[in-house]
């Protein structure tokens, strides 16, 4: 409720700064999110009754205050569209947690997850229905909706993964030799590593998108790591990668450029026209200082695609390092929610599953606001909850949806060992 | 498991920490650094966005307004009275910032000078476009044309006050430019235009040469040369030697009057020899008080930069070696290094028009806010004393003889009914050009209201046969005559 009001607080207030007349316009909005939020949380005390209380809240505050900013940017276009793309996230969001009642069924079907995420994922490169937008081939186009199957295919891969790796930790993780103080398993159990990073590079080079690419890549390394304990997968895997990168940083100028801008972006070679975009970002984030310009005062409309990939340099801009580095928290609060879900989960595939999500979730909002604050090579990509897209929102209501029923199970049904401790604490 | 997933955490974490980090840096640390790169143009739309207050003059003439574009940059700076007060001021450009009035009282203009009027809450409460101060100049325009029109087509600079205030009433160098094309929001256009007027070179349109060019400023320094001898030991009719030549010691050189002949022959008082510009008598001068002069010098000004609401160049007035006797006498008739800008050379006749009372010259009387309101209120200030008033009424008296006496040398500035007094000046330049054609006056003499310096570079159209007494004498004259109809003295 609390993070409704400060939402719904900002939204107000970006409706004043823009114009006074506006304040009344802004309320059914506000009014409408806010029933179904509360429908949504209704659903969540009904149907997953001892989950994690703070995982809504958190990512409808996110939500909130993403809207404020792309309400603020687009009064008449996007800021609607997203009212309306985040009503229906949130029926998404109820339709997982009354469709999946037991997670562990989803692992039944992880073949068949498995196959629909690398389809989604390869959609774009079909003939006829995907679309180049902005330079990379993340679309698809079906009469006038178009959306990024690839922000779907990464719930349906983790948990993939997730099935997959429970089944066959044991063998993956078998070593048969110590070389470098590293166990290395046989060969043959490489090949799934080998697969994650062929389908990766045909990411980053048919869809010359690196930052799914990296997202993909990582996410399996994690997991895998996490399943097996074996460091060396993850060492071999980054080293992979790096090759791919290399690769790609030698084949495609986009890739050269954006390495180029990254270290030198204030150039006034790219300042004008390449770099235009993070140097903007920057120019923002600086203006906003600690307190920021405030909401609606400042220029972030300077910035190209402000509203999707740069929602948080708006963030920075109007509400300064205060809104940051409270935007920045409530993702940690997120990622530790989902964490301990994981730790606290009984059997693998829950286990996994959870850390999966909560992975792709966090290392997702660290690439692009490592990117946008100048860390590393921008990639584009979207901010979960913040950014304006229907697909990102869609599938991130439905990645913490299965993280909410996670969590109700092990509530629900402890697990034998954890029985004790609970009743010594006397609850 | 939980081993693996604590330690993803813990990755998880750095990197989130990594992140905070940069944020630090990008949002505190370097935030001015990044914030002021050119590039960031959201200063520039803010200034933009607000109507710049207009520069008018003393007799209400806006000579520059904003004007709205409707477009991202919602106002452009426009001067409709074109290239007449370009060096008074100066330009709004975004390529090029700001200069003169525009630079000097940019806040003002912007309506951001530390004032909160109610206007302003209102302003901001209600969402309306923010206005900012008009700038009231103490040029009255009708002067500044007369100004214009009497240099005419002649290379150099005018420069007339009000001796009792300061207030400049006219200020005009020419060539000038034209600040609206500057101030255009097409940069290509500014570029074209700004390249035009040769921006590196010292000579360039852009640069006043009222407040910024120095010029050897010839015999109209044997005023500051008399004001001294008269504050040290000597009355307007005491007696000096009167020679063809003038020895000067040390050297095999001497020093001849401009006509090559004795000023009057035998014997020359002071009185004469400023009314006849006696070029040995002063110089005798010099070499016997060469401190004394040069104190004279810098208490009017010299060798420090004048406080101006404009940026000036400081005049200079080399202090000399004790035993460098040849290069005090120059010094003394206004060669050898002796180096003064127009501004500054009406501010020597102001300052003899005004008792001897130094006033601080002004460019802007008030600042008004929209509503009509007087925000700030420039009073006439004083730079200090640079001679008594008995000494400055003699020198008046004698600067009267110099239009007035039957030998003077600017009897070209008579003007019926009306006492003026002035000197004039022709200065050397490098050897073959024309001389420069000065001349610093005021009247009327017994209540000055205007005091005006004029410099003709190299003679003008008259080339080597100038004078300041032919050439500039009559311009000076001209803007007597122009104050006083305006102004009814």
């Amino acid at each position: 409720m609390l993070a409704l009001l400060l939402g719904s607080g900002a939204l107000a207030l970006v409706a004043l700064a823009r114009n006074a007349d506006k304040v009344t316009a802004a309320v059914p909005y506000m009014a409408l999110l806010s029933v179904f939020y509360i429908v949504a949380h209704i659903a969540m005390r009904r149907t997953a009754s001892q989950a994690d209380p703070l995982i809504l809240p958190v990512a409808a505050f996110l939500n909130a205050l993403g809207l404020a900013a792309v309400y603020r940017l687009s009064p008449s276009e996007f800021g609607p569209a997203q009212i309306t793309w985040t009503i229906v996230g949130i029926g998404a969001f109820v339709a997982t947690l009354l469709f999946v009642r037991d997670f562990d069924v989803l692992s039944r079907y992880k073949y068949i997850l498995g196959f629909a995420g690398v389809a989604l994922l390869l959609l774009p490169l079909a003939p006829g229905i995907g679309a180049t937008i902005n330079g990379a081939r993340l679309w698809v186009s079906l009469g006038p909706l178009s959306f990024q199957p690839g922000e779907l295919a990464k719930v349906c891969l983790v948990v993939f993964f997730a099935a997959y790796l429970a089944e066959r930790k044991e063998l993956l993780a078998i070593a048969s030799r110590r070389l470098l103080g590293m166990h290395f398993p046989d060969l043959k159990h490489f090949g799934p590593l080998l697969v994650m990073w062929g389908l990766s590079l045909a990411v980053m080079f048919f869809e010359k998108d690196l930052g799914s690419s990296l997202l993909f890549f990582s996410i399996f390394l994690v997991m895998l790591y996490v399943a097996t304990a074996r460091i060396v997968y993850v060492a071999i895997g980054l080293v992979m990668f790096a090759i791919g990168a290399y690769i790609g940083y030698q084949i495609f100028t986009h890739v050269q450029q954006r390495v180029q801008i990254w270290l030198d972006v204030f150039n006034p070679r790219f300042i004008a026209d390449e770099g235009y975009q993070l140097a903007q970002s920057l120019f923002a984030l600086a203006t906003g200082g600690l307190f920021g310009t405030g909401l609606g005062q400042g220029r972030p409309d300077l910035i190209p695609a402000a509203h999707t990939d740069f929602i948080f340099a708006v963030i920075g801009e109007e509400l300064g390092m205060m809104g940051t580095a409270g935007v920045l928290l409530c993702f940690m609060l997120l990622v530790a929610r989902g964490l301990r879900i994981a730790m606290h989960s009984r059997g693998d595939f829950g286990q996994l599953l959870a850390v999966g999500l909560t992975t792709i979730f966090g290392v997702q909002t660290i690439i692009i606001l490592a990117g946008v604050t100048r860390l590393m090579p921008l990639t584009g990509i979207t901010l979960p909850f913040m950014s304006y897209g229907g697909s990102s929102l869609i599938s991130n209501f439905i990645l913490i949806a299965l993280l909410i029923r996670i969590s109700h199970q092990t509530a629900a049904a402890p697990d034998p060992a954890m029985t004790g401790e609970i009743l010594i604490g006397g609850r | 498991m939980q081993a693996q997933i604590r330690k993803v955490g813990l990755g998880l974490v750095f990197l989130f920490l990594a992140v905070f980090f940069q944020l630090n840096y990008v949002q505190i640390f370097a935030a001015e650094r990044i914030a002021s790169n050119n590039a960031n143009i959201r200063s520039l739309l803010r200034e933009y966005s607000i109507q710049r207050g207009d520069i008018i003059t003393l007799d209400g003439t806006r000579v520059a307004i904003s004007k709205p574009t409707g477009k991202k940059l919602k106002y452009r700076r426009s001067y409709p009275q074109g290239e007449l007060y370009g060096h008074i001021t100066g330009f709004y450009s975004i390529n090029y910032g700001e200069s003169r009035i525009e630079s000097t009282f940019h806040k003002q203009l912007l309506g951001d000078a530390g004032v909160i009027s109610m206007q302003d809450i209102q302003d901001r409460f209600l969402g309306a476009g923010e206005e900012g101060d008009d700038v009231r100049l103490t040029i009255h325009s009708k002067l500044q044309q007369a100004a214009r029109a009497a240099l005419g087509a002649n290379k150099g600079a005018v420069v007339a006050m009000d001796p009792q205030t300061g207030e400049v009433r006219a200020m005009w160098s020419n060539p000038s430019y034209d600040p609206t094309p500057l101030a255009s929001h097409d940069s290509a256009e500014a570029k074209r235009y700004w390249n035009s007027l040769d921006p590196e070179s010292s000579t360039s349109p852009l640069v006043s040469k009222a407040t910024s060019r120095g010029y050897a400023p010839g015999s109209t320094v044997k005023v500051i040369t008399t004001a001294a001898a008269l504050e040290t030991k000597y009355q307007p009719d005491d007696t000096f030697p009167d020679p063809v030549e003038l020895e000067l010691p040390q050297t095999d050189e001497t020093l001849t009057n401009f006509t090559k002949t004795a000023c009057v022959g035998g014997q020359i008082d002071l009185f004469t020899a400023l009314e006849v510009s006696c070029d040995t008598t002063f110089a005798m001068i010099g070499m016997e008080l060469p401190n004394e002069v040069r104190e004279m010098a810098e208490a009017i000004g010299f060798n420090e930069q004048i406080p101006f609401d404009v940026g000036t160049e400081a005049s200079s007035f080399p202090e000399v070696g004790e035993d460098n006797k040849p290069f005090q006498a120059y010094v003394a008739i206004g060669q050898g290094d002796v180096v003064a800008t127009p501004l500054q050379m009406a501010l020597v006749a102001a300052t003899v028009a005004n008792g001897g009372e130094v006033p601080r010259p002004q460019l802007v009387r008030e600042v008004i806010d929209p509503s009509g309101g007087i925000v700030e209120r420039f009073q006439p200030e004083t730079l200090g004393s640079a001679m008594s008033s008995d000494t400055a009424r003699e020198v008046t008296e004698m600067m009267e003889a110099v239009v007035q006496g039957d030998n003077g040398t600017g009897q070209a500035a008579q003007i019926p009914g009306v006492t003026v007094a002035a000197k004039t000046g022709t200065a050397q330049t490098v050897e073959g050009a024309s001389p420069h054609a000065w001349f610093i006056a005021f009247a009327p003499a017994e209540d000055p209201q205007l005091a005006v310096a004029v410099i003709v570079e190299n003679g003008g159209q008259v080339g080597s046969e100038a004078t300041g007494g032919a050439v500039a004498a009559p311009i000076a004259k001209t803007l007597l005559e122009a104050d006083r109809q305006i102004r009814g003295w």
